[in-house]
């Protein structure tokens, strides 16, 4: 990539940060909202650890992966509806008369977003750690948990630029909320996998993409190393990513085409 | 009266048109609930295991009855979304003009959500009856869980309404939705009171919503219990925020 492409991103990157940080809807919701759920399961599901094959007696600690995920996917909507009122408003047909090219607009939103999501993990730890959680894989896997949490908001926000892209339409980005809400609370999120006892949602969770995103994250925190779980995260994550990324540029193509 | 009833039926009628035609209304309301009852009794019934959870009749009622009781509020909620809504698009200002007792807009709402939940509530229990759920109450215990997730309902639909009354513009959607979702979930939500600790449990314990879901389980297996705490604890909501709901109405006047 040559520098002017570098300023370029850069550019189309931070007006994507100043944007939502200008609206503070889109900073305390994706703050606050997993922040709740994180309290109410941490709190109402603390004797599940007393559950035999429980692998943690914490459950603050086990409940610490979800705000990663979940935090990311509303910094995912809420970055994409913005990006989805570019299309309408015409910011992206303008754009395009520039001679910036197509894929640095793609790379400048996305890598908007995943600063966004990297700020809002670094909140996630700091509030774990202030409520005694301690990283079972030490400094060290704090570092790796926030590289992992820019693989996830890079998959999730690719998937997002697609579905703008590809409708230019803020209430279809809006609806994929409960879409990608449904795949986290059909997740491991609350359980391990092993001690679901209906057999039909374990295998829904063990389907679930979602699922080994949390898992990935949760390894770092209650076990440590875990190579197979973190392998498997950002074997998704990066699946995902890859997968979103594809059919977000082929969908810029076609954008741009009609214009 | 006669004019109160009037305004009321034509309100009522525009909403329940509204929901039962179009699906963006009709789904979320029905998609909620199911997906609550579906994520808890399919992800956590092993929570049923931990030693001290002594409901008899098993996680399945033990969820039913959050989820009833979380569905009458949200009835009430979306009430108020659509309310709102109304304001925004400057029918509420016709309908202000045009009908001639302004309390049968709030009765209008307020008959229309109690049908909207009354739809919802009967597809939420025969998923649970799909889903093998034990009940152990007699009909007049169901009678009496019903009936309390109605006054619940009557409660939420006149919170909702009052605020929409006052704020007047969809964005106060988080302003009806948050307490109402942080008093069903501050309750003992995924194990009996006893078995919450720490500061869950403080505040689950002066938590209004805890008797309610009490007495609810009660019913359900057949052994109510704080069922006169329960109704009056209703009764109380609906009190206060039936006084919340006209002054927000007064509010909406005074607006112009």
């Amino acid at each position: 990539m040559t520098s002017i492409a570098l300023t370029q991103t850069a550019a189309l990157g931070a007006r994507s940060v100043v944007r939502t940080a200008r609206q503070p809807a889109n900073i305390i919701f994706p703050l606050v909202f997993p922040m709740l759920l994180f309290a109410v399961n941490a709190g109402g599901l603390q004797s599940a650890t007393r559950l035999p094959g429980f692998p943690t007696d914490s459950f603050v600690a086990f409940a610490l992966a979800v705000p990663f995920v979940q935090g990311a996917l509303i910094a995912t909507i809420n970055a994409n509806v913005e990006f989805a009122r570019d299309i309408q408003t015409g910011f992206l047909n303008r754009l395009a008369l520039t001679p910036v090219r197509g894929i640095i607009l793609l790379l400048g939103q996305l890598g908007g977003l995943m600063t966004i999501a990297l700020a809002q993990a670094v909140f996630y730890l700091a509030v774990g750690l202030a409520f005694g959680v301690r990283l079972a894989s030490g400094f060290g896997g704090a570092v790796m948990l926030l590289l992992l949490e820019l693989v996830i908001a890079l998959a999730f926000a690719s998937l997002g630029s697609w579905a703008a892209l590809r409708t230019g339409s803020t209430e279809a980005v809006q609806s994929l909320f409960p879409v990608f809400f449904v795949f986290l609370f059909l997740s491991s999120m609350n359980m391990p996998r092993n001690l679901i006892e209906a057999d039909w949602f374990r295998w829904v969770a063990t389907i679930n993409p979602v699922s080994y995103l949390i898992e990935a994250v949760r390894s770092l925190v209650i076990e440590g190393w875990n190579w197979e779980a973190l392998a498997l995260g950002f074997a998704v994550a990066g699946g995902l990513s890859l997968f979103g990324f594809t059919l977000a540029t082929r969908a810029l193509w076609r954008r741009l085409e009609r214009t | 009266m006669r004019d109160t009833l009037a305004v009321a039926r034509g309100v009522s009628w525009r909403v329940l048109h509204t929901f039962f035609t179009n699906p963006a209304f009709l789904l979320p309301s029905l998609a909620f609930p199911l997906f609550f009852f579906t994520a808890f009794v399919g992800g956590l019934s092993r929570i049923s295991q931990v030693p001290g959870f002594d409901f008899p009749n098993g996680y399945t009622a033990f969820q039913f009855v959050f989820v009833l009781l979380q569905s009458a509020a949200f009835a009430g909620v979306f009430t108020g979304f659509g309310i709102a809504r109304d304001f925004e698009s400057g029918f509420m200002r016709r309908l202000m003009l045009a009908a001639p007792n302004r309390r049968g807009i709030l009765l209008g709402y307020v008959v229309s959500a109690l049908v909207r939940w009354l739809t919802v509530a009967a597809i939420v229990t025969v998923v649970a009856l799909l889903a093998q759920m034990n009940v152990g109450g007699n009909g007049v215990d169901l009678f009496g869980l019903y009936a309390l997730a109605l006054l619940l309902n009557l409660a939420g639909t006149l919170w909702a309404t009052g605020v929409a009354m006052r704020l007047r513009t969809q964005q106060a959607a988080p302003v009806m939705q948050m307490p109402v979702f942080l008093l069903l979930f501050f309750a003992p939500v995924y194990v009996p009171l006893a078995l919450l600790q720490g500061w869950i449990h403080a505040v689950a314990s002066v938590n209004p919503i805890t008797p309610l879901l009490e007495a609810g389980r009660g019913f359900i297996s057949g052994s109510p219990e704080l069922t006169l705490a329960a109704f009056a604890i209703a009764v109380g909501l609906i009190a206060g925020f039936a006084a919340w709901a006209f002054r927000g109405l007064r509010s909406a006047e005074a607006a112009g």
